[in-house]
């Protein structure tokens, strides 16, 4: 008996034949070095994978801001205040953009805000650490900001259009944070003996949690390979982690600092700065929620929606009311 | 009272004067009032834009990628519209 062609394959066969087609053609896009564009077909698993990637990441802008919300009114000077609400600014909007980039996946950014709402939404596990000096404000921008731009730059070439498009906004802006973060780094390193006192205890409690910020190791990174393969990630955490170590101690030294790592070596073969281990127990806590603020940053997450909720409720009546108004003009 | 998201509304942003208007990103906003400023708090902090405009994401029609082929397709078999297609006398600079 002649097999049926494809176009008379009835039901779940051809349906799955269309499917390994149409995925044969997708991946020939990626290795060609296309961009995936929100109308286009893509497996389910790499609409998942960013959906998932880019919801965490918008929800870490976002959450990002409460850290550093909390100095806006400790600022020792007007000047370092103006940029404190510049770069709490800049976050927020981050956010929106990544939001916006996500929704056209065909998720509703309503529905994230909710997951994030409810706790069940994930972000960077950096935010789960509490800002108890000013000098955390400089740490935060040079080594957090730091750490987010040797991320996104990477990101900015990923193969998801509207994702590359949202990095290459995001990375602009984040290097006037990281460079306002070392300002105040380098200024309070050359400061009184309890300034550099206080700068040091911040880059202490800031260097391990910012190696984290990368993820887990390569050897242990479940979503990795598939993400690597799809192009969304063009270089692995260990890779990117190591990027930003050979970035960063350059800056530390020029400043007089150090890192609270005693197995650092300089590897003059490899040119890589290396570094001691990990303690992935105290990540995988963070991210389970057990982090010194997980609690706190989610209640003033919420708290801050249910008080937005009557200037929403606001715009709403009033724009009701102008169409309305140009109804009965009309 | 409902918590709504408001509509969606693509942003487009020219640069300077005389630069098309390029599409930006989007916001959602109640009505086009708001959502001229949010797109301005959103993608305009740094004095990218002299101008904005926003249009209902709703109202956008858009080509559909598996239809591109045969959609663009009268446009792609007629190289007489360009002006390599055309012999010119050897030695005359023609641009």
């Amino acid at each position: 008996m002649m097999p049926n062609p494809p176009e008379l394959a009835s039901g779940a066969s051809a349906e799955a034949a269309r499917d390994v087609a149409r995925e044969a053609a997708f991946d020939a896009r990626i290795a060609a070095g296309e961009s995936i564009e929100p109308k286009d077909w893509m497996p389910e698993r790499y609409r998942k994978q960013l959906i998932r990637m880019m919801s965490q990441h918008a929800h870490s802008e976002v959450v990002g801001m409460l850290p550093e919300g909390n100095w806006i009114t400790r600022a020792p000077s007007l000047r370092r205040k103006m940029s404190l609400i510049a770069k709490v600014q800049d976050e927020g909007g981050h956010g929106l953009y990544i939001y916006c980039g996500t929704e056209t996946l065909g998720v509703d950014r309503h529905d994230l805000v909710e997951q994030l709402l409810n706790g069940t939404a994930k972000y960077s596990s950096i935010f789960n650490y509490p800002t108890l000096s000013w000098a955390d404000m400089g740490v935060i921008g040079w080594l957090v900001d730091g750490a987010a731009i040797v991320n996104q730059t990477i990101l900015a070439k990923t193969s998801y259009g509207p994702y590359a498009r949202a990095m290459i906004r995001i990375c602009k802006e984040e290097n006037f944070h990281k460079r306002q973060g070392y300002e105040i780094v380098a200024t309070l390193a050359k400061g009184t003996p309890a300034q550099r006192a206080m700068v040091q205890d911040s880059v202490n409690r800031f260097w391990w949690p910012s190696l984290m910020m990368f993820g887990p190791s390569d050897t242990n990174s479940p979503n990795s390979g598939e993400l690597r393969r799809w192009k969304v990630k063009r270089k692995t955490n260990d890779e990117l982690r190591q990027r930003f170590v050979n970035l960063t101690i350059p800056q530390v030294q020029a400043v007089g600092l150090t890192v609270p790592d005693p197995d650092l070596a300089y590897n003059a073969t490899t040119e890589d700065w290396e570094f001691g281990a990990i303690d992935w127990a105290e990540f995988n806590e963070v991210v389970r929620g057990n982090g010194p603020c997980n609690r706190e940053r989610i209640a003033a997450r919420r708290a801050a929606h249910d008080n937005g909720q009557w200037v929403r409720a606001a715009a709403t009546a009033h724009a009701e009311k102008q169409a309305q108004n140009k109804t009965e003009a009309a | 009272m409902t918590d709504s998201q408001w509509p969606l509304w693509e942003v487009f942003t020219q640069g300077d004067h005389g630069e098309p208007f390029e599409h930006a990103g989007s916001v959602h906003a109640v009505d086009g009032e708001q959502a001229m400023q949010n797109a301005r708090d959103v993608y305009a902090r740094r004095g990218e834009a002299i101008h904005l405009w926003v249009v209902p994401a709703a109202a956008i029609v858009a080509s559909a990628p598996s239809d591109a082929g045969p959609f663009f397709d009268p446009g792609n078999d007629k190289p007489y519209r360009h002006p390599q297609f055309y012999k010119a006398p050897k030695g005359v600079k023609v641009f």
